[in-house]
């Protein structure tokens, strides 16, 4: 069973108190972009083998989104973070990189 | 090969049994092949059968990481269906559920087709109606349905309970030439096959790089060395992504773990396949009387095979209020695969981007039943560069927004 702690009200979630929200980060195209960048935020996803950056809603706790990093082979949640950070802080990539080393992302990392 | 037949049990009887050949070769990879087709899953293995059969390409090797249908395909409960909504797929599901009726002999190999029907119940008044609706789909496409009310949902599946707490039974979809086929049979038949026609289908062997030239496919790197191929067939399920990244372009796909459970056996008490949409559970049961039982996906991207013990929880609740004979069965055994999603719900049959990559995934919960209508396109697209089954299910759907919604009609496990 999946535990994640939520960065807003502090408790450590089990998954059925959580909604999951899919891939995070992702670069929002609006009406007037290309074609090709509008498929692209709607529908291509990392969907990787490894490390994942994802969207999570305490959904019944306080009811708040948060990010997540977790590992899509073991499971490990490598932290949780605000869902007002456009990028996962320092201190979070850095224990991916000891763990993880080589790891990559679309836009960062 | 040596064909099987009821004189070749009796021949191998008197023999003491020892005559009988391995079913398949395992040979090492060749420098290069005119096909390669990554994947020996269902999909992989029909695609290089109907290449060969159809289209006379018999250069072919099949390279799969683990062992022959270690993937979904030896991993799923089984269902094969053709009641869907939208013609595309009514058409491609059809072409597969028929070729099922003869597989068995196609392939000398007895794939235990059981056309023994399927019903997927109306729960809801929208289920009601919605069903009306597919069944009125059906009859325009050619596929055999019928919408049938509460009473002959009884009949034909006496265990069930038609007015339970939550959801009571108003009718269901049913497909009487639906029914279940024996999933390792199926990828057997097939390597065996293509084994018979020359192909070399090579197992433990893992591809690790696409290699490409000018934009054109020239081979890809594998853990037994270098392979090269004029043609590549991606057909890996949950790691579309993966290979997919090997070859420099990103799909409209995301792996969740989906799982199955199977009970201990017990007497034959029910001869059809049973859907329960609304309340998120399916039921068969197999000829060695277990039932064999499926729910509902995580909802979060994963690639380990085991899934969130909450769905079996949610699974077996609502198939105990259907079912509620089964209360007091105890459950054996359960697994998860890796089910590849598409942002419409739908398969992806189609070229790529990179010249000579043809792609085969998006099955997600419900290709099983697909297998031999899926490589008979995909075989198609590959000799012929188009192919009529697979022509509305290609990548550029999603840019150009013509969607093949079947998630409205059939939006759960399968
Ligand atoms: C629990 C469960 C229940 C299901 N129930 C049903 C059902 O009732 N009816 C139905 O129609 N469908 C059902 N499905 C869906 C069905 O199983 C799949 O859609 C179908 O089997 C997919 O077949 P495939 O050949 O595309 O993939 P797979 O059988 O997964 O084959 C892909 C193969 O590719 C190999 N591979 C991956 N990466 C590499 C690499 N880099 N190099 C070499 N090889 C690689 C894998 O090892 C694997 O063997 C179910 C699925 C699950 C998980
Ligand atoms: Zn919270």
């Amino acid at each position: 069973m999946l535990i994640l702690h939520c960065p807003y009200c502090g408790v450590d979630a089990d998954e059925t108190e959580l909604a999951p929200g899919g891939e995070a980060h992702l670069k929002r195209f609006g009406p007037d972009s290309s074609d090709e960048d509008f498929e692209g935020y709607l529908f291509h996803r990392e969907n990787p083998k490894g490390v994942h950056f994802e969207r999570w809603r305490h959904a019944n706790g306080c009811g708040k989104w948060f990010h997540a990093a977790r590992c899509t082979t073991t499971m490990e949640v490598f932290g949780t973070y605000s869902a007002q950070l456009t990028e996962p802080p320092k201190e979070i990539c850095d224990k991916i990189s000891g763990k993880r080393p080589g790891w990559s992302w679309r836009i960062f990392g | 090969m040596k064909r099987y037949s009821a004189f070749a049990i009796a021949r191998e009887a008197l023999r003491g049994h020892k005559g009988w050949e391995r079913a398949w070769a395992s040979p090492e990879p060749r420098a290069t092949y005119d096909v390669v087709i990554i994947g020996a899953g269902g999909h992989g293995l029909a695609t290089a059968y109907y290449l060969g059969k159809n289209h006379g390409v018999k250069n072919v090797a099949i390279l799969e990481k683990g062992w022959l249908g270690g993937g979904n395909t030896g991993r799923n409960t089984t269902i094969i269906r053709s009641n869907y909504l939208q013609d595309a797929s009514a058409a491609i599901y059809e072409k597969s559920r028929s070729l099922y009726e003869t597989l068995s002999q196609d392939l000398n190999y007895n794939v235990m087709f059981s056309p023994r029907g399927v019903m997927m119940l109306a729960q809801t008044e929208h289920e009601v109606r919605g069903y009306r609706r597919t069944a009125h789909a059906n009859a325009l496409q050619g596929v055999s349905t019928e919408f049938i009310g509460p009473q002959r949902v009884k009949e034909l599946c006496p265990i069930i309970c038609l007015d339970g707490p939550r959801y009571p039974v108003l009718g269901a979809l049913w497909q009487p030439r639906g029914g279940t086929a024996r999933h390792d049979a199926v990828a057997w038949g097939y390597a065996r096959a293509c084994s018979d026609m020359g192909m070399h289908v090579i197992q433990k062997c893992e591809v690790t790089g696409v290699r490409t030239e000018g934009g054109k496919v020239t081979g890809v790197t594998t853990t037994k060395g270098d392979i090269g191929c004029g043609k590549l067939g991606i057909v890996v399920a949950g790691h579309s992504g993966v290979v997919a990244d090997m070859a420099g372009f990103r799909l409209p796909v995301e792996s969740v773990a989906l799982q199955a459970l199977v009970s201990e056996p017990i007497k034959p008490c029910m001869d059809v396949v049973v859907m329960a949409n609304t309340v998120h559970g399916y039921m068969s049961q197999s000829d060695k009387g277990e039932m064999v039982i499926g729910g509902g996906a995580d909802g979060y991207n994963n690639y380990n095979q085991r899934g969130s013990f909450h769905h079996i929880e949610e699974t077996v609740r609502a198939l105990v209020e259907t079912f509620p004979m089964i209360s007091r069965l105890k459950m054996l055994r359960q697994w998860g695969g890796i089910v590849d999603m598409t942002g419409d719900r739908s398969p992806i049959l189609s070229k790529t981007p990179v010249e000579g990559v043809f792609l085969n995934c998006g099955w997600g919960t419900g290709g099983f039943k697909a297998i031999p209508g899926s490589g008979w396109a995909m075989a198609e697209l590959m000799a012929k560069g188009a192919s009529p089954l697979a022509a509305e299910f290609g990548l550029e759907r999603f840019r150009e927004g013509r969607f093949i919604d079947e998630s409205v009609a059939a939006g759960v496990a399968h």
